[in-house]
């Protein structure tokens, strides 16, 4: 250990043998950072089910009318910007995709809401990964493909040969997929062909959900932009996309606005909580801070002694906080399945600035108290 | 002679408030600390003697005059220096200890040492070797609460010595002390602290405890108004 170490093991022990006040402390940061982990994680998880589809499909550009504001709401396109998109120059290939929803009959007679994905009969592009039967089956009469996630019991844990009712169309399960993340509604996801799509499920006058294009090469990305949108419509890469969605879920609806409120409030109480017990901690001790002024501790030292005190105990808070909101996710999603939250390092990073600005604030207060103690009026009593 | 000076304090004069409110605490104050001898400074409550050890020793900043504590005139430094010269140079006892309550017995008289970064380990080894100095090395791992008044000086004599000063300074040291404790503190600090390197300055107004001196300077309205040597006054204190 270097030698300064010293005094901020005085501090360390000053702070952490004030049990009281110490465990106020930390209480107070780790249920902030506990509310702030748990609502960002809620959030983030949201937002990843909400572009869920956007990554399954996983095309690298999106073509969709400029009103689409998340995956399931897709407004339907003249067929005429499928055969446009495929003669603009940088354009590898595009084929349609059918995005849309159908209701399924179960053997019990009751209903059930389901996503339908319609691939390019050409190339199936944007396919799932199989984990039974073969892709190339769905080309077979009647023929879906059932996706294994959290919503796959709804319809009854269909296996291959299965066969239900789809808007009065019969339906046979030839293949169980998975994919990637799961979507935000909470309903199951069949992939078929666009063609049997389209002609299973009354739509209006336009059928095609999005384009997908594949560009030849990066470079060409802007430029398919541009004549895309001189045809009135909105081409975006995979991240514009999920941005976009985001910005929704995060602007546009209730959601995002209260989970931010939530957040913030989170932080607010973490804050005043713990700056009033640090700024009281400090008072409780201006005597003592102002003996070791007294005994020759420069300004400088008795800065550092309380950035410690302060930096240390929101670090063990944060540490208690994230572990807390981890367990906390880890029991939910055993207990829920299809639970959406999700830690991200952008969470973790976020707290932990928010953690810091805690830190910074509580002992920039303390830090002007002692600065401001003259040795004199502890030498007077 | 000049080299038997330790501090030279001129002409000090420091006021408090401003205008009407003002009150002027040390008047035109002049006296010499000589290496070796124990100096009290003696007189009535509010009559200076706080304000003008906290002159004299780096804490508090004159209006008027100077103050050289060997060789060096104290008042032109910088904060930072004046905190070496406080940590290196002067031990105080304060009036009312202040001792740190959620620190053991050890780690307050460490204080000092630590704050002159020397390790952890060396720092709680040479603050035991005080605490045994000052008899109290079985309460090394006590909190102070837990100590008597008498042993709780005596922590913060040893918290006072641990740095080596070569001036002490103690407050109204015997104040909350019974007779017997005051004199024996004082006694020990007198046989075992002093050498003729050190010099130690004693505010009191315990006149028990006056035989310990080699001058007793008095001082009454901001000002000095005579000096006693303290032996002549401890006679007389017996008759
Ligand atoms: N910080 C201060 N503000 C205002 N007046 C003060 C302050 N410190 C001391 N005084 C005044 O200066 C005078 C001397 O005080 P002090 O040095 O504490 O006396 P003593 O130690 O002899 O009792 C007193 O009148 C006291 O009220
Ligand atoms: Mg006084």
């Amino acid at each position: 250990m270097k030698p300064v170490s010293g005094i901020y093991r005085v501090a360390l022990k000053l702070l952490m043998n004030d049990k009281s006040k110490f465990t106020a402390l930390l209480v107070g940061i780790t249920f902030a950072v506990f509310l702030m982990v748990m609502m960002m994680s809620m959030f983030s998880g949201i937002l990843a089910r909400s572009c869920a589809p956007v990554y399954n499909i996983g095309a690298k550009i999106w073509v969709m009318d400029p009103a689409v504001n998340n995956t399931n709401s897709s407004i339907p396109m003249p067929d005429y910007i499928l055969s446009a998109s495929r003669s603009i120059p940088g354009v590898k290939y595009a084929v349609p995709l059918y995005f849309g929803s159908a209701l399924i009959k179960l053997k019990d007679g009751t209903y059930q809401a389901a996503t339908v994905v319609g691939l390019d009969d050409a190339t199936l592009f944007g396919r799932p990964e199989m984990l039974e039967g073969r892709i190339e089956d769905v080309f077979a009469e009647n023929a879906f493909v059932v996706v294994k996630d959290a919503e796959y019991a709804k319809l009854e844990s269909p296996k291959i040969g299965t066969e239900f009712e789809i808007n009065d169309n019969r339906g046979t399960v030839v293949g169980i997929a998975k994919v990637a993340s799961s979507g935000l509604f909470g309903i199951p996801t069949l992939y078929t062909t666009y063609n049997r799509a389209i002609t299973y499920i009354p739509s209006a006058r336009f059928t095609t959900s999005y384009v997908l294009i594949e560009p030849k090469s990066e470079a060409d990305v802007p430029g398919i932009q541009k004549a895309i949108a001189k045809l009135g419509y909105e081409a975006l890469t995979r991240d514009q996309f999920v941005k976009k969605v985001a910005n929704f879920y995060t602007f546009k609806t209730g959601v995002g606005m209260n989970i931010m409120l939530m957040t913030a409030i989170s932080f607010v109480v973490g804050l005043s909580i713990s700056g009033q017990t640090f700024y009281t901690f400090i008072l409780e001790n201006i005597g003592k801070f102002g003996a070791m002024k007294a005994i020759g501790a420069k300004g400088n030292e008795l800065i550092s002694m309380i950035l410690v005190q302060a930096v240390v105990t929101s670090l063990i808070g944060y540490g208690f906080g994230v572990g807390a909101a981890s367990t906390f996710m880890i029991i939910a999603k055993w207990r829920v399945p299809g639970y959406a939250a999700q830690l991200t390092y952008q969470t973790l990073g976020l707290a932990l600035v928010m953690v810091m600005i805690i830190a910074a604030v509580s002992s920039y207060i303390g830090v002007r108290k002692v600065l401001q103690i003259q040795p004199f009026d502890i030498f007077r009593g | 002679m000049g080299g038997s000076v330790i501090i030279k304090a001129s002409n000090l004069v420091k006021w408090f408030g401003e205008g009407e409110a003002r009150t002027v605490a040390v008047k035109q104050v002049s006296f010499e600390v000589q290496y070796g001898e124990i100096l009290y400074i003696v007189g009535p409550s509010g009559s200076g003697k706080t304000t003008l050890l906290s002159m004299i020793s780096g804490i508090l900043r004159p209006n008027e005059g100077s103050v050289v504590v060997e060789d060096q005139d104290i008042w032109k430094m910088n904060d930072d220096e004046l905190a070496d010269l406080r940590l290196n140079k002067i031990g105080f006892v304060f009036q009312d200890y202040h001792l740190f309550p959620r620190l053991t017995t050890v780690e307050n008289v460490a204080i000092p040492l630590i704050l002159k970064k020397m390790e952890w380990n060396a720092a709680m080894k040479l603050a035991r070797d005080y605490l045994d100095i000052v008899g109290l090395k079985d309460r090394a791992d006590l909190q102070p609460v837990k100590l008597s008044g008498g042993e709780q000086q005596r922590v913060a004599i040893a918290r006072a010595i641990a740095g080596q000063p070569d001036i002490l300074i103690f407050d109204e040291p015997t104040a909350s002390l019974d007779g017997d404790t005051g004199r024996k503190i004082v006694e020990f600090v007198k046989t075992n602290i002093l050498n003729e390197k050190r010099a130690i300055i004693i505010v009191t107004h315990d006149s028990r405890i006056y035989e310990y001196a080699d001058r007793i300077m008095k001082m009454e309205d901001g000002k000095i108004v005579g000096y006693e040597s303290g032996y002549e006054n401890s006679q007389q204190h017996e008759k």
